[in-house]
């Protein structure tokens, strides 16, 4: 290793310490992981667990994410298992607080960390999901996993990406006394599987629909997305439970998700059409309706990063 | 592998580092504890101001490693000769090099970062002074080391060196874009030799230079720049260039 090098390399290690960036920090105190998870009863045997309208943090520990579960006579289905081996742990605590029924089923609404890196501790049933969620756990379940531990450190320990075992198309699927829709979409991310509780009139959305909370866009297709809504419109359901956000009885949830997606693909595109730079787009105006939305302004400069390249391409031209 | 190695070389800088680095970082709006090596190794003994005139901008945050969005816009500097860019933490920390020869000096390119990291505009102006300004992006890293995307779909080789471009006009001003197909393969990433455009010219009908790059390894896989003008784009602009292996870029502007 050349003087220059090391020297280098050593100026890194100084400042990234110096700033606390890219290097782990401890926890506070051991044994202060407690993700606090407090089930929400929202129908029959159906049980929500509210997560932050944040960002992966190490206050927050990834508790960003909804998920649930579903009591039936035969035993419990969890939907998502959220963003850690620890999350999940708490979340079996939860459930066998409620219930001294085993838990006998996980689905996963799709491949993102925050919905799927509990599953390791669910190695004992049927842990189920599209098989584009599958592909993309298997894909990407590594990075997601060092790409939390990053952001949210102690809490993340002893976690392993772990992609569910069993594919399954849409269709229905009883389970106790419990008769459940799964609908397969795509648009946040390449599978987006919706599973509707035919009883309750239940409707798990998965992250095709955030409620007060910016949508997130790292695999999104707007084009998709967008039809995944409309088809989502056509559904009957008492109650839905977004990926993100506070459960809704009507389609605001949908309504305002589908209005931000709107407007990002047509600010984007125009933004693109006037000839901007990326860097010159990161600071386009928010609308008054979502500038107010929680990280409103951090996933618009994500989504950016993901979408603008796309809209940009088909401004430039070839030498005919 | 890395942190070990990183946590080698902090005890050897924290022993033979002589007082007088934490000194000059102190001058560094961006603290950066790389700024006097930087310094010595790009302007020598040249003056050195930090000027607000030259404003880069970017995100806070690279969402995408191998392609931050960086701005570099230089205005109410006169007799601008050359800008160069860097990025004091990456593993190649030179990313780029300009001279407007008539077109503005501003200049928007993406950039691979490795790491969180000072990115800095450094514009020389003819009196041989250097005025130096920069930001500071946080990234989650592996800009540098990953091996281009385009390598792992077949026939880029089929598409190396096209270029795809637009000219917008208002009426003050023009903007030229321009996207190239090119891997720009850093020699980072294992098995994959550095493969990256090296010069890069924006000239007239009559071939007379209005724009010139230098670029290396760390500007982002098919790149694109943006270039703007006062007044409305020379007429008959093409792109001329060449990559580190000898292929030749050749591309008429397309209005």
């Amino acid at each position: 290793m050349s003087a220059a090098l090391l020297r280098n390399l050593a100026g890194s290690a100084f400042l990234a310490l110096f700033l606390g960036v890219g290097f782990y920090v401890p926890q506070v105190r051991a044994g202060s992981l407690d993700y606090q998870l407090a089930p929400r009863l929202v129908a029959e045997d159906t049980w929500v667990l509210i997560g932050k309208r944040e960002d992966f943090s190490r206050s927050n520990g990834g508790n960003i994410v909804n998920t649930a579960f579903v009591v039936t006579t035969d035993g419990v289905v969890v939907i998502d298992s959220g963003p850690s081996r620890l999350y999940a742990e708490q979340m079996r605590s939860a459930i066998a607080r409620i219930t001294p029924k085993p838990v006998i089923r996980v689905f996963n609404t799709h491949h993102h960390p925050d919905h799927f890196l509990g599953n390791q501790v669910f190695a004992d049933v049927s842990t189920t999901a599209l098989a584009e969620t599958i592909a993309g756990q298997r894909r990407e379940g590594g990075a997601f996993a060092d790409n939390v531990y990053r952001l949210s450190g102690d809490w993340i320990k002893g976690t392993e990406p772990v992609a569910a075992r069993d594919p399954v198309g849409p269709g229905t699927l009883l389970i106790g006394d419990h008769r459940f829709e799964l609908i397969a979409l795509s648009g946040h991310t390449e599978g987006d599987l919706v599973i509707r509780d035919l009883g309750t009139g239940v409707l798990f959305a998965g992250d095709l629909v955030f409620h007060n909370r910016a949508p997130t866009t790292p695999h999104a297709s707007i084009s998709q997305w967008l039809a995944a809504l409309d088809r989502l419109d056509a559904i009957t359901y008492r109650t839905m439970v977004p990926g993100h956000g506070e459960p809704v009885s009507d389609g605001r949830a949908v309504e305002q998700t589908r209005r931000y997606l709107r407007w990002i693909e047509s600010a984007l595109l125009q933004a693109a059409e006037r000839g901007e730079e990326m860097s010159e787009v990161l600071g386009l105006e928010l609308p008054k309706e979502f500038a107010e939305i929680p990280l409103a302004r951090e996933e618009f400069a994500r989504s950016v990063a993901h979408l603008y390249r796309g809209y940009e391409a088909t401004t430039l031209r070839h030498r005919r | 592998m890395f942190l070990p190695c990183l946590f080698t070389a902090l005890v050897v800088f924290v022993v033979v580092s002589p007082a007088s680095t934490f000194a000059a970082m102190a001058d560094d709006p961006l603290q950066s504890p790389q700024w006097t090596d930087i310094r010595d190794r790009y302007l020598g003994a040249d003056k050195v101001v930090f000027d607000p005139r030259v404003a880069v901008s970017g995100p806070k945050i690279a969402e995408d490693s191998m392609n931050v969005p960086v701005s570099v816009k230089i205005s109410g500097l006169v007799d601008v000769r050359r800008v160069l860019v860097v990025a004091d933490l990456n593993p190649i920390v030179k990313v780029l090099e300009f001279s407007s020869k008539g077109a503005l000096p501003s200049l928007h390119f993406r950039m691979k970062l490795q790491q969180g990291s000072p990115v800095r505009a450094m514009a020389q102006t003819g009196d041989g002074v250097w005025h130096v300004g920069g930001i500071w992006i946080d990234a989650s890293g592996g800009g540098c080391t990953a091996p281009s995307v385009g390598r792992s779909a077949a026939g880029w080789t089929e598409t190396l060196g096209q270029v795809q471009s637009r000219v917008w006009q208002n009426e003050t001003q023009s903007r030229v874009k321009l996207n190239i197909m090119h891997p720009m393969d850093t020699g980072l990433a294992p098995g994959i030799p550095a493969f990256y455009i090296e010069r890069l010219s924006l000239q007239d009908a009559a071939g007379r230079e209005w724009m010139t790059l230098d670029t290396f390894e760390p500007v982002s896989e098919n790149p694109v720049f943006s270039f703007d003008f006062s007044g409305p784009p020379p007429a008959g602009l093409t792109l001329v260039g060449r990559d580190n292996n000898g292929n030749r870029i050749n591309a008429r502007v397309v209005k």
